[in-house]
Order: structure tokens, then sequence, then C-alpha cells
């Protein structure tokens, strides 16, 4: 008897684990091939570069928030700090490559730290904390472009564009640069003791601390993090634009937890991985342009997709916990 | 003896610390938006007119009841992110029905109102959801489908019945105002003295031993969220009135933050079980002082902004839960 029942919990626990975590991927794989079949231009070797560029920054932010909500939490200002970070790139570039790269890494590295402390140790809801560096950062961009006003351009012979505009066989830097940190970030994740405390942290709190997983000190690392690429994600895209764009990445965090969380990461925390976060930008990517191909549709039907499609995986998420 | 000495004395400092703390908890809205009148009176010039009064009041009301609801729900425990994309789902739907009367066009955005409140309700009652991702979906969609409904277009609005709603006025005092103060007295009784109240709390306090004591918590949960977005919608109808215009793009837009900002500020835990509704009204009060004191003293946006972040975290550093 107990021969018989006992396989049959795994493989029903088998086939959720495999539509949790295919789910995305298998939606993905139909979307491409549809879009492919109906739309010629979608398959030209210049539109899936573009694709993949502009897939890629938000690739960056998506990583190191992936982090964040697998320790349980969520990170609000990372829109503001991909602005910020632009922004402080375009300026830093002035004074050559290093402080163009370092400048938007160190200062939004540094709010990113501001935030895991006060989560960390004051035991503060991590949106009410990234919600007001939402606020800071903005208010910080704005400080430093004379309240918007001041666009700060790259110099075009700059070594500094290059990161932004740079390519191999046409794809651009940041395409290698997202791919190189989505595989670090999947090593760091499923390889290193760190990785096993941040799916500990948000796996349960409780226990983690008293089997002495260093909770505190991984919440702060997880949100550096998250600032710091946020940052990077700016400077590449500032690197592309050749100037620091003030008003870009308003609700991008929204975006970001978006692909997150249809990659099949859980966001009470605990599971998650970076190839579903991956697999859900270009999701979402791959809908933004084809809704794009069509033309005569309101761009606006792009974050109607996205909620629903939200909807729908934490949804499916929830009933198939059951 | 000593020893106990020492022991009672350390008792008797800690518990006195924690009474400041509680006292500063409940009571410090009130003393920060005294402290901040009383620097306005001595330090800004034409801040205690009647018209400057107005017009504070006049901007917060839209703030106010979206607050109102906001209370409500974080007493639930929960969270509502998408109160400015129900804003934004009112203003598009007023100019779609506003050929057939203003009245019409009101009672069809409130209706939206409810429908999107009472949907991330069951989201959060019947399929257990976390209230932040179920009001998260509507918060990434919500405004793109006011947009879809809007064609993307800002559409000037001349009925003149239904911009009177957010011009005029009933002895001085701005309609939009009275409204905003008489949801406040509804939401004040409703918390106070109705069963729904009693019960709102208990789910907040303990949704498992609510559960237990046979309170209709799927109830009373969907109706918190259904009030928040009927709240939500009225203060997008009467932002929309004001402006004389149909603005998706830009109608409600961070209304979440300034709404959970305000609750907290006032007093209400994030943590639930507690709802506040005096202590809203001033969080709302004191987060407007706070705007228009920086305003009028010609810091720019910038700073204000910055230091709007730092009064959030000390609010909510004052009020956290203690472990």
């Amino acid at each position: 008897m107990i021969t018989t029942t006992t396989p049959a919990v795994p493989k029903a626990a088998a086939r959720t684990k495999v539509l949790q975590r295919q789910g995305a991927a298998v939606a993905l794989v139909l979307m491409v091939a549809v879009s492919w079949l109906v739309f010629p231009r979608f398959g030209s070797l210049d539109n899936l570069r573009d694709l993949a560029l502009q897939g890629s920054f938000l690739a960056v932010i998506a990583i190191g928030m992936t982090f964040v909500i697998i320790t349980g939490g969520i990170d609000l200002s990372v829109g503001s700090l991909y602005a910020l970070g632009g922004v402080l790139a375009a300026w830093g570039s002035q004074y050559g490559f290093l402080a163009a790269l370092a400048l938007p890494l160190v200062v939004c590295g540094a709010i990113g730290l501001i935030n895991g402390l006060l989560i960390a140790r004051t035991n503060m809801a991590p949106f009410i904390v990234t919600l007001a560096s939402l606020l800071f950062a903005r208010g910080l961009l704005l400080a430093i472009t004379d309240e918007g006003a001041n666009t700060y351009k790259i110099a075009t012979d700059s070594a500094f564009v290059e990161l932004g505009r740079g390519t191999v066989l046409g794809f651009g830097y940041p395409i290698f640069i997202a791919a190189v940190l989505a595989v670090l970030g999947g090593m760091i994740l499923n390889r290193t003791s760190f990785g096993q405390n941040v799916f500990a942290t948000g796996g349960a709190e409780q226990s983690a601390i008293l089997l002495g997983v260093p909770v505190a000190k991984t919440k702060i690392v997880v949100y550096t993090m998250s600032g710091t690429l946020a940052g990077l994600a700016g400077a590449l895209t500032a690197a592309y634009l050749q100037s620091g764009v003030t008003v870009i990445g308003v609700g991008l965090e929204l975006d970001a937890i978006s692909v997150v969380v249809i990659g099949g990461t859980l966001l009470t925390g605990g599971m998650g991985t970076i190839l579903g976060t991956v697999i859900g930008v270009g999701l979402i990517k791959v809908i933004q342009n084809v809704i794009n191909q069509i033309g005569t549709l309101d761009s606006n039907y792009q974050s109607v997709v996205s909620g629903v499609f939200l909807l729908i995986v934490v949804v499916l998420q929830r009933i198939l916990r059951r | 003896m000593a020893q106990t000495t020492t022991q009672s004395a350390t008792r008797t400092a800690t518990s006195t610390a924690a009474a400041r703390t509680r006292w500063l908890q409940d009571n410090g809205v009130y003393v920060a938006v005294a402290a901040l009148l009383l620097f306005n009176a001595l330090f800004t010039a034409n801040f205690l007119t009647l018209g400057n009064f107005t017009t504070q009041l006049v901007q917060a009301a839209p703030v106010l009841i979206v607050a109102l609801g906001m209370a409500l729900v974080i007493g639930t425990e929960g969270v509502d992110l998408s109160v400015g994309a129900v804003m934004a789902l009112a203003a598009a739907i007023i100019p779609l029905y506003l050929g057939a009367g203003p009245l019409v066009a009101i009672v069809m955005a409130l209706v939206v109102g409810v429908l999107a409140g009472a949907f991330n309700g069951l989201l959060v009652a019947k399929v257990g959801i976390q209230p932040i991702v179920a009001t998260l979906a509507l918060l990434v969609g919500g405004r793109g489908l006011a947009l879809v409904i809007a064609e993307g277009q800002l559409v000037q609005l001349h009925d003149q019945a239904f911009l009177e709603l957010g011009t005029g006025d009933v002895l001085g005092i701005p309609i939009s105002v009275l409204i905003a103060g008489l949801l406040a007295l509804v939401i004040a009784g409703l918390t106070n003295r109705t069963t729904f109240g009693r019960q709102l709390v208990a789910v907040g306090g303990n949704r498992k031993a609510a559960t237990l004591a046979g309170l209709p918590v799927n109830r009373v949960l969907v109706g918190v969220y259904a009030i928040c977005g009927v709240l939500a919608a009225i203060a997008g109808v009467l932002a929309t009135s004001r402006l004389a215009a149909s603005d998706p793009a830009d109608m409600g837009l961070l209304m979440e933050l300034s709404a959970i900002t305000a609750v907290v500020v006032g007093g209400t835990p994030l943590t639930g079980g507690k709802v506040r509704v005096l202590g809203t009204v001033f969080g709302v009060i004191l987060m407007q002082l706070v705007r228009a004191t920086l305003i009028k003293h010609n810091l720019p946006d910038s700073i204000a902004q910055m230091i709007q972040a730092a009064i959030i975290i000390a609010a909510v550093y004052v009020a956290r839960e203690r472990r």
C-alpha cells in the first residue's frame, strides 16, 4: 500500500514544480514561435539584437531584485537608482572612464547599503524603507541636475560610450555584461554558502536565525547588491544614450519585480532562480516588441499585458502550492 | 538589597523609556503639526491667512480620502498599492459618461473603484495572495488600462456642474474639503462604533484567531479593500474635477506612497490590529504642511523630496514594532 501511494505524491509535486519552474519558459518559446511566424520583421537579426540590448538593462536590475525577493524582501528604489546611476555616470565621464563607472556603482551601492542596514538592523518593512529611498534618490538626482534642467552629455569619443555602444558581431556589450552577471548570479545563488544563506533567510527567517545563519548580514549584502546593479544598469544606459537622461526609470521597479515573479521566484521568499528571471525579462521584452510591431496597438497595452501576466502567475503559484 | 534596588531602578528606567516611546507613537503627529504651525506662524510670511489655509486643505483633500481607505487596509495587516492606478481609472471613466450627465459619470467611476477594490480583496481573502503582491498587479496594469481607455489622451472637461465639484464652495468651505471631512467622520464612525470596525481590527490583529472565533474574515477583507477602492475613486473624481481635465497618465502618480506615509506617520502600525482615523487626518495635514513649508521657504523640489524621505524613515522608525 505504502509503496503505491508514496510515488504518487512526489510525482504530483514534481509536476507542480515543473509548471512553476518552466511555465515562463514554455510561454516564452510559444511567444517567440508565434511572433516569428506572424511578424516577418520579428525574426530579423536587427530586431533580435535590439530586443536583447533592451532586455539587458532590465536584466541587470532584475538579477539584483531576484536576490532581494528570495530573502523575502522587495526593493522599490531601483528605478530611481537606475536614473541616478545614469546621471552620475554622465557627470563622471568628464573625469574619465573609471570615474564614470565607479561613481554610480559606489553611490547607488551606498544607498543600497543604507536600505539594507535599515531593514536588517531596525526591523522596518522593506517596502517602506525602499519607497523612502525611491524618493531620496530622485531628490538627489534633481539636486545634482539643477532640478532636472541640466542633462549631462558624454563625449562621443570617450571610452565610456564604447561600453554602451560597442558591439561584438553586432551584439552590444551590455548584452554580454548582463549575460556574465546572470551566470555569476546563478553560481553565487546555487554554489556558495552565501546563496544558501539567501534561501534560508527567505524560507524561514526565525529558524535561520536560530540555526546561526547570518540573516542580518545576508540582507545587508543583498540590498547593497541590488543598489549597485541598478546603478550599473543606469551607467550602461547612459553610455548607450550618450547622456544622463533625468526622467528615465519611473516605474522600472515594477517591471523588475514583475519579471522576477513571472520567472517563478516566490514573492514570499525562499525560492527562485536567476534563469527564471532572465526568461521573465525575455518574455516581457518580446511582448513589448510584438505590441510595437503591431503598430496600431496602443503602447499602453504593454503594462496591461504585464499586469495580467503577473496576476496569472501569482494566482497559479498560489493554487499550485496548495 | 543593593542589587534589587538597581534592578528595579533599571526596570523603571526601561518602562519610562517604553512609555515615552509609546507616547511619541501615539501623539507625535499632533506635536509635529503644532510645532510646524507655530514655526510657520512665526517665520513664514502670509501663512496665517484664510486663503492659504483653504489652498492647503484643498490640496490635501484627495490624499486624505485615499489615506482613510489605506488606514483601514493597513489595519487588517494589508496594504493597497493600487490606489493611484484606481484614481487614474476613475479619471479615465469620467469623460466617457459625462455626456449622460455628471451624476452618471461619477457613479460609473465609483463603481469601477468598488470593483477594483473588491477584486483586490478577493485575491487577498479567497486566493490567499499577500496584499502587496495582489495589489501590485493592479498597480502595474491599472494605469495602463486607464491610458488604453483614454487612448493616452488628456481630455479637457467643460461640464459646469461637474467642475463645480472641484471649484465650488459652501459657506466658504471648498466642496472637496467638505467631502473629505465628511468621509473622515464616516470612517471614524465605521471603525469605532460598528461591528464591522471591530471585526476589521480583530482580523488585522490575528487573522487565525479571528477565523477560529467565527468572524466572517473573507467578507471583512473584501469589504475593506472595496471601501479603499471606492475612496480612491472618489479622490480621483475630485482631483479630475479640480484639474478640469481627465489625465490618466499623471493622476494619482505615487499616491500609494503619500497615503501609506500619512497613515504610518499618523500612528497606525503596519502590523495591523489598530486603525487611527484622527491620526491619519493629522498625518495628511503634517505631510501637507511639510511640503508647504519647504515650498514657501523656496527650498527646491530636490531637497523637499529628500526631507520627505527622511521624515518617512523617522516616522516608521518610531512606530516600528519591537522584537
